[in-house]
Formats: C-alpha cells, sequence, structure tokens
C-alpha cells in the first residue's frame, strides 16, 4: 500500500495540456523526488495534488492511504495530511512567527487567540526542529533562509503525513541548506513521505530514494536513484527531437555589436547576494547568442544590469560596437542603441489600457515624434510599419493593447524596441504563454532581424527554442557562465549538464 | 487606415456626451426651478468666475492624478500663498509685481518639495500631501497671525472682479475662431503631406462648426453681461494650456504612460521620478495663480482661505471620468467635473437649499456618479 498514488492525471489549459496522464506514488518514509525542464509539468501537478485546481478541473484520481480524495481547495488537502511548500514563500511579514506557524488555525475560544498557548505550541515545535528562532519576532526581521525553515515549521504544525518542497534551497546558504535536510532527514524517519522539487541534482541525487522525470506534460520513468546516474536523469529530462519549427540557419557575423565585461549583480533584498556573478560575453552583428539556464540562474537579472533597470546593486563594462558606453538608466540603453523585449508583457512591456499606436511608439517617442512636442500622423505611420511587418491583427493601430491575444501583445512589444531603431536586442522569454502559430512567426522574425545584421541576445526558458535559434549558446548556473556552445557543439544534454551546474 | 475608430477613442468620446448631457439635466433642471434665473448671462457669467478657482487647480489636479498620484495639500497651498502675496503687498509694500510672482514662486517651491519627497524618496503622495494639508495651512495662520489682511490695490482687485470690454471679446473670439480654421485646415492638409490620402477639406471645416457655435454662444452670452471676467479668461488659458500639455507633448503622453503602468515605462526610457516632479512643480505653478485670483475675488487673505479646494478639485477630476489608480483622465472632464461641481453649488444656493444639504447631495452625486462609471465600465 502506497502513502499517496495518483493516477493518471490530466490537466488542461486552453489550447495546452500541461499533464497528459501522469501517474506518480509515494511511500511511506519515502524521499522521491520530481524533476523536468522549466514547464515540463511539476508545480502543476502539485497544483492538483494540494487542490489549488480543484476536483473537477482535471482527469485521475487522488489516492492517500488508498482510499480516494477528492480536493475542492486547499485546506482538504491540508486536511488529508499534504503540506506544501511553495516556491515563493507564502508568510505574513508583518506577523510574529507564532502567528505565521497558526495562521488559520490559532488555539482560541470564542474567537479570542490563547496567545500564551500559542506560543507554546510555537516553540515546542521550532525545538523538535532544532531551530533557534524565537517565535514572538517578526517574520521580516529573519533572513530569507530561516523564513524558509519556518515555513516549514509551518508545514508540520499540521502534522503532515506528505510534505512537498517546491525548490525550497534557491534562497538557501549551504549551512541552512544542511539544517534544513538534517530536519527532513528526522522526518523521514519518522515516516512523513516527501516530494521534492528541484533543478540541483546533487541535492537530489543526496537524498533521493526515487526520482521521477517528466518532460511536457508526461512521465517519462522512475527510478530507484542507485540504478541511475546524473547523465541518465539528464538524458531523460530533454530527450526529445528539437523540433522543426525553427528554422535551421546559419547567419553571418559581422563586427562585435555589444561586449559586456565583469557583470555583477547582487540581489536587492540580501545585499551581498550575488545572483550574477562575474560574467562577460560579447554578441556580433547578425548574431543571435542564446542564454540558457534554470529559473534563477541570473538570466533576466543579467538583461536588466545591462540595460540599467535592475532593481539590486550591479556593476558592468559595456561597449557597443567598440565605443565604450555607460548606461545607467534604460534612457541611456535606448540612446546606446540597446533595446529590451522584457519577460512578463502584461507587467514590464505594456500599457493594457492604451493603443497598440501609444504602446509601440512609447520608448522611441522623441526621435518618432518630436523632441517636445507630439505627432499624431507621424507616430501613425511608424506604427503601422511593425503592425504589418509583424503581421499584428487587430483593426487598426488604435485598437487597445489590452484586448489582443498573448501573441499579438508580444509583437507590439517586439514592435515598440524594432522603433527605437537598436543595434542590440534583448529577447527575455519572447513566446512565454503564446500559442504554436504565433511563436514560429515570432521565430522567422528573429531570423530575419538577424539577417538584417541586428545582434540579438535571446534568454528563454525553452531550451529547445534556444537550441533552435541560437548561433552561440551561454549557459548561466548559479549567476556564473558554466558552459558556452557553437551551433553545431550545442546538445540538449550537454547544455542541461551546465544549467544544472554538471560540467 | 481609420484614424477615428479606436475603442479608447470611442469610449472617451461617449463619456464626455453623456456628460455634457448630464450637465444639460442639471441645468434645465435649475433653470426651471428658478423660474428661469439660472441660465441668465448674469448667473452664468457668476458661475464660471465661481468655478474658476477649482478648474485652475482640476487642471493640474487632472496631470497629477493621471500619473497616478495626489495632492491633498492644494487648498492650504493655496490659503499659503494668496497669503504670501496680501502680506507683501500691505505688510512689506512689496508692489504688485513682487508680490504676484512671490504668489506663483512659493507654489512651486511647495511643488517641488512634495514632488522630490514622493518621487525620490518614495514618501507615498497620500501622506506627503496629507502633511502637506496641515503644515501649510498652519502656515498660513502663522503668516496672517490668524487675522485676515484686507487687500486694497485696485489692480490686483481686478484681477478677480475686472471684466474683458465686449470689443475684445470678440476679437478674441474671432482670433480663435482663425486658430480652430488653421488647425483644421493643418489636419487635412497633413493626410496629403503624409501620402495618406486626399486632404478632406469640406469634412474638416464642417467638424470645425461645433467649437466655432461655442465661441460664439460663449462670447455672445459674456458680453450680454459685462463681457468674460478676467477669472474666466485665465481658466480658459490654462485648460488650453493643460490640454496641450496632455494631448499634444511628450510629457503629457508619458504622464499617461506611468500611471497606466509604471513598470513598462520606467523600462521604456521614461525617467518616472522627474516627470513626476515636474507635474507637482505645475500643480504648484497652478495653484498659485488660483491663489491671486481667490484673493482678489474676496478682497483679503484669510486664514482658512482655500479650505476644502484640494477636494472640490479631485472630485471634478473624478466626476470627469479620471481613475485615481492614474492612466486615465482628459482635462476637457476635469472642467466639465468642474462645471457641473460649481453648477449644484450655484443652483442651490439659487434655490436657498441649507448650507448642509448642499454638502450632502454634492457628496451623494460624488459617489453615484464614480458608481455609474465603474458600473458602465464593467459592462464594457
Amino acid at each position: 500500500m502506497s502513502l499517496l498514488e495518483m493516477r493518471n492525471i490530466v490537466k488542461e489549459f486552453p489550447g495546452v495540456r500541461a499533464l497528459d496522464g501522469v501517474s506518480f506514488t509515494l511511500e511511506a518514509g519515502e524521499f522521491h523526488s520530481l524533476v523536468g525542464e522549466n514547464g515540463a509539468g511539476k508545480s502543476t501537478l502539485m497544483k492538483v495534488l494540494s487542490g489549488v485546481y480543484p476536483e473537477g478541473t482535471f482527469e485521475g484520481e487522488i489516492l492517500v492511504d488508498d482510499s480516494a480524495r477528492h480536493f475542492r481547495n486547499i485546506r482538504d488537502s491540508e486536511n488529508a495530511g499534504i503540506a506544501i511548500i511553495f516556491q515563493e514563500l507564502s508568510l505574513v511579514k508583518e506577523l510574529t512567527v507564532g502567528e505565521n506557524i497558526f495562521l488559520g488555525k490559532e488555539p482560541s475560544k470564542f474567537g479570542v487567540i490563547n496567545w500564551s498557548e500559542l506560543y507554546h505550541r510555537a516553540s515546542k515545535l521550532l525545538q523538535d526542529l532544532h531551530l533557534q528562532i524565537d517565535p514572538r519576532v517578526k517574520v521580516g526581521s529573519l533572513g530569507i533562509g530561516q523564513q524558509q525553515l519556518v515555513e516549514i515549521a509551518k508545514a508540520l504544525s499540521q502534522d503532515a503525513k506528505i510534505l512537498v518542497l517546491d525548490e525550497p534551497t534557491a534562497a538557501l546558504t549551504e549551512s541552512e541548506v544542511e539544517t534544513l535536510f538534517g530536519i527532513l532527514k528526522d522526518l523521514l524517519a519518522k515516516g512523513v513521505g516527501m516530494i521534492y522539487i528541484s533543478h540541483k541534482l546533487d541535492e537530489v541525487f543526496a537524498m533521493s530514494d526515487r526520482i521521477t522525470v517528466l518532460r511536457d506534460g508526461k512521465t517519462v520513468s522512475t527510478h530507484d536513484a542507485a540504478d541511475i546516474d546524473r547523465n541518465g536523469v539528464i538524458a531523460a529530462m530533454v530527450g526529445r527531437e528539437v523540433g522543426d519549427i525553427f528554422p535551421n540557419v546559419t547567419h553571418e557575423h559581422g563586427d562585435v555589436a555589444l561586449s559586456i565585461r565583469n557583470l555583477t549583480a547582487y540581489s536587492p533584498d540580501v545585499p551581498d547576494k550575488k545572483l550574477v556573478d562575474n560574467v562577460s560575453f560579447e554578441v556580433r552583428k547578425g548574431e543571435v547568442l542564446g542564454i540558457a539556464g534554470l529559473m534563477g540562474a541570473g538570466r533576466s537579472e543579467l538583461l536588466m544590469s545591462i540595460f540599467g533597470a535592475w532593481s539590486g546593486k550591479f556593476s558592468r563594462e559595456i561597449e557597443v560596437e567598440g565605443r565604450r558606453v555607460e548606461i545607467s538608466s534604460p534612457a541611456d540603453a535606448i540612446r546606446s542603441g540597446v533595446g529590451f523585449v522584457t519577460e512578463d508583457r502584461k507587467r514590464f512591456g505594456l500599457i493594457l489600457e492604451q493603443t497598440i499606436l501609444d504602446n509601440m511608439t512609447i520608448a522611441g517617442l522623441r526621435s518618432i515624434s518630436g523632441q517636445i512636442i507630439t505627432n499624431r500622423t507621424r507616430e501613425s505611420i511608424a506604427a503601422n510599419g511593425p503592425m504589418k511587418s509583424l503581421r499584428i491583427k487587430a483593426n487598426s493601430t488604435l485598437t487597445v493593447a489590452g484586448t489582443l491575444s498573448g501573441g499579438n501583445q508580444q509583437k507590439v512589444v517586439l514592435g515598440k524596441w524594432l522603433l527605437t531603431n537598436p543595434k542590440v536586442l534583448f529577447l527575455d522569454e519572447p513566446t512565454r504563454g503564446i500559442d504554436v502559430g504565433a511563436k514560429q512567426e515570432i521565430y522567422a522574425e528573429i531570423n530575419k532581424l538577424a539577417e538584417q545584421g541586428l545582434a540579438i541576445v535571446l534568454v528563454s526558458s525553452e531550451l529547445p527554442e534556444v537550441l533552435g535559434l541560437s548561433d552561440r549558446v551561454i549557459v548561466l548556473h548559479d549567476g556564473k557562465v558554466t558552459g558556452e556552445f557553437t551551433r553545431r557543439e550545442a546538445t540538449p544534454e550537454k547544455v542541461m549538464a551546465a544549467a544544472t551546474g554538471n560540467i | 487606415m481609420d484614424e477615428t475608430t479606436g475603442t479608447k477613442i470611442n469610449a472617451t468620446a461617449l463619456r464626455a456626451y453623456i456628460m455634457i448631457a448630464v450637465l444639460g439635466l442639471i441645468w434645465g433642471y435649475f433653470h426651471w426651478a428658478t423660474d428661469y434665473v439660472f441660465m441668465t448671462p448674469r448667473n452664468l457669467s457668476n458661475l464660471m468666475t465661481q468655478m474658476s478657482v477649482t478648474g485652475i487647480i482640476a487642471v493640474g489636479m487632472l496631470m497629477l492624478i493621471v500619473s497616478g498620484n495626489i495632492d491633498l495639500s492644494v487648498g492650504s497651498v493655496l490659503g499659503f500663498a494668496g497669503g504670501i502675496a496680501a502680506f507683501s503687498m500691505t505688510t512689506l509694500e512689496y508692489g504688485l509685481p513682487v508680490s504676484i510672482l512671490a504668489a506663483l514662486a512659493i507654489g512651486v517651491v511647495i511643488g517641488v518639495f512634495h514632488g522630490t519627497l514622493t518621487a525620490y524618496l518614495n514618501i507615498p503622495a497620500f501622506i506627503v500631501t496629507l502633511g502637506g494639508l496641515l503644515a501649510w495651512r498652519g502656515a498660513v495662520k502663522w503668516l496672517l497671525g490668524g487675522n485676515t489682511i484686507p487687500v486694497s490695490d485696485p489692480t490686483f482687485i481686478s484681477i478677480g472682479n475686472a471684466n474683458l470690454p465686449p470689443a475684445i471679446g470678440w476679437g478674441l473670439a474671432v482670433v480663435a475662431i482663425a486658430f480652430v480654421l488653421f488647425m483644421a485646415y493643418r489636419k487635412a492638409r497633413s493626410v496629403k503631406d503624409y501620402g495618406l490620402g486626399e486632404a478632406n477639406y469640406t469634412g474638416e471645416l464642417l467638424k470645425a462648426i461645433i467649437p466655432i457655435g461655442g465661441i460664439v454662444a460663449f462670447i455672445g452670452v459674456m458680453n450680454a453681461y459685462n463681457g468674460v471676467p478676467f477669472p474666466v479668461l485665465i481658466l480658459l488659458a490654462v485648460a488650453l494650456l493643460g490640454a496641450f500639455l496632455t494631448n499634444s507633448t511628450v510629457f503629457g503622453r508619458y504622464l499617461y504612460a506611468i500611471g497606466g503602468n509604471a513598470d513598462a515605462a520606467r523600462l521604456s526610457g521614461i525617467d518616472n521620478k522627474r516627470n513626476i516632479l515636474k507635474v507637482y512643480a505645475l500643480l504648484g505653478a497652478l495653484t498659485g495663480v488660483a491663489s491671486l485670483i481667490f484673493t482678489a475675488r474676496v478682497g483679503s487673505a484669510a486664514p482658512d482661505a482655500g479650505v476644502l479646494k484640494e477636494l472640490d478639485a479631485i472630485a471634478a477630476c473624478v466626476i470627469g471620468g479620471a481613475s485615481l489608480m492614474g492612466g486615465r483622465g482628459t482635462i476637457f472632464g476635469a472642467c466639465l467635473g468642474a462645471l457641473i461641481m460649481a453648477s449644484l453649488d450655484n443652483g442651490m444656493s439659487l434655490l436657498n437649499v441649507r448650507d448642509f444639504m448642499q454638502d450632502i447631495i454634492k457628496g451623494s452625486i460624488l459617489v453615484a456618479a464614480v458608481g455609474l462609471d465603474m458600473m458602465g465600465r464593467r459592462q464594457g
């Protein structure tokens, strides 16, 4: 009998089958790792398990202790003994450690909280975990690592039988990781089953009894950890043909368009933590440089720092077309000829309630429209360029951006940056969340721009995309460059090995 | 390429038509209820003069609200700037030009100060200007020693009370009409100049009929009483400036971008902080202008001058369709909002509605107007 069994889980989103018949089992006292590329379906599977996606929004069965369960919400899954620690912390920073641990389950009578019982129980719980944390201090005053441990204490306050940990070590120092693993081993000995999601294969191999690999929403394989090595896991993670939707062309390269030396960027929250550590690279005219890496490897931070828009500290030397430039703000970057199609178009790219025209001309407004006084006719003519060349589907340039489909919104952001006449164009996750047709059009556009001599730096979590488009790939892991490959050298296995820190 | 069929343009135009209709209803009702006094040239002239102070502040407030900020201190700053002008003229005997400049300068300085605290030190605008509301009111009381300072300089008094001679009023109308025609011609020409089609002179001419009719009617009505009042003239100039800034300048576009999505604006190379500072300074300058009109109209500077003016100005913007979240609002809407508020004040006073009842009605209308607007938006 298994502690947990998930049978043939199918979860569909509009246009995407995120989980396609995934089965998964967990035994009492077992440490079972779940690995896969970004977007393989790991987090979706855990959201199904925890009731975030309630019964009825997916197909398949969930059994705990061999009896079928129907979770309508998170509370239901918690009652069944399932506790999840999500990637993003879900603690209330202004409340104390004790208040957070018992949030929503405060010991109380007639709505009046019994504070002494609450703090008594909280300190006992923390002692059991060998944590030296005062339950009466505010969570916000603790370091990120300690907060993560409080989060775990909170999960355990519910007497969880099944503990799900989604990238719990991303923000932890090495000694904190050791503390965490010590706690986890104690719990395993007490019979708690654990599902562990991580990109860090050393951790996975150090702790796991079994490893399950997911890819494209399907279970690839489940192995006893002793029967498989890292290369086997990596092969299973990437094992697919790089599709034909990429126009396989090599570009003529010209002179160096952008050169970056010694780029270091620090976390805005933890001032000493380096998110990008002394990275240097250059990209030539007509070249597509791919930057691969897993989530949290420092890719977006790298681009944001070059662009002068990173909110933490950063330092670097930049040359554009051989000339040294100082970039301390996005305005400087645009002036120097750097364009940046940012990730998350709704948050960073578009003004959703404004028109296509307004959105497209805003970055290059002074050169398109006028230094001080704007000229709508000139703007309209300018916006119609990308509107046609990128084949944006809308009635006119006066359609409101928020009403467009994801693919067309992404094209508007791309158009905005093309209108600044860049020499170098950064693309951060340019096809996230858009359909295959629009993806293909954007791929074709990237190649066309490279042919016209634009230097392109492409960041993407989708490995096939990076491999299919880039002339050269550099791989980041933990803020450092762990690999550089030409188009011919770059195989999914090599890139994934570098991205997981296995060089 | 069709320049007129954008959902945004249509929604904004529709809201403007609805507001004009509402204003028409209010005017019609008051005209009937006051035994046909409300829409006489004399009362309309008074009404326009009454709205000028709120209107001028509302123009600056609108731009600030569009950028996603707020200023609760303008009533107190108005009082303080007016106090400075009166103090400078009477106690210090500095003369008119210096006193006027002092009032304008103090408005700008305070605006820059609030803008710096908000934009560069990241103190929320609400808090900065709430502090300003208290502090600058205290400053007026301190400056005036709790007394009212009468101002007697006839030139200064005329800022708030004089009228434009009718002949000059008509001259102004001719200039305005010529300008409208010139803009219509330029718009028709630009279509051809940029190779987008043939110039449609007749079409643009027909579109110019409404503004030309408005100009003639306005000057006609004002001249039927004493001529265009100075405060109204200043309001018109300020409103035109505001409309120009918001519609036709890079600065204006940046304000809408910052209010619409501050992150996207910043990543598009806009210096959010500097633009927010500028709009605070502009609102400060306009508050200075309003303080001169206010003080001149009353004929004195009082410790409680301008109390609650900030709320009138914010209400005018909101009734005019501005969103306090930023990114949305027009100068035309804000002015219409100020006119609606002033019409309610004026009409209810003519009807001898009790003071407390006026406040209750105005408050209810503000909330109802925004409530209806939200419902309309949700239905799309």
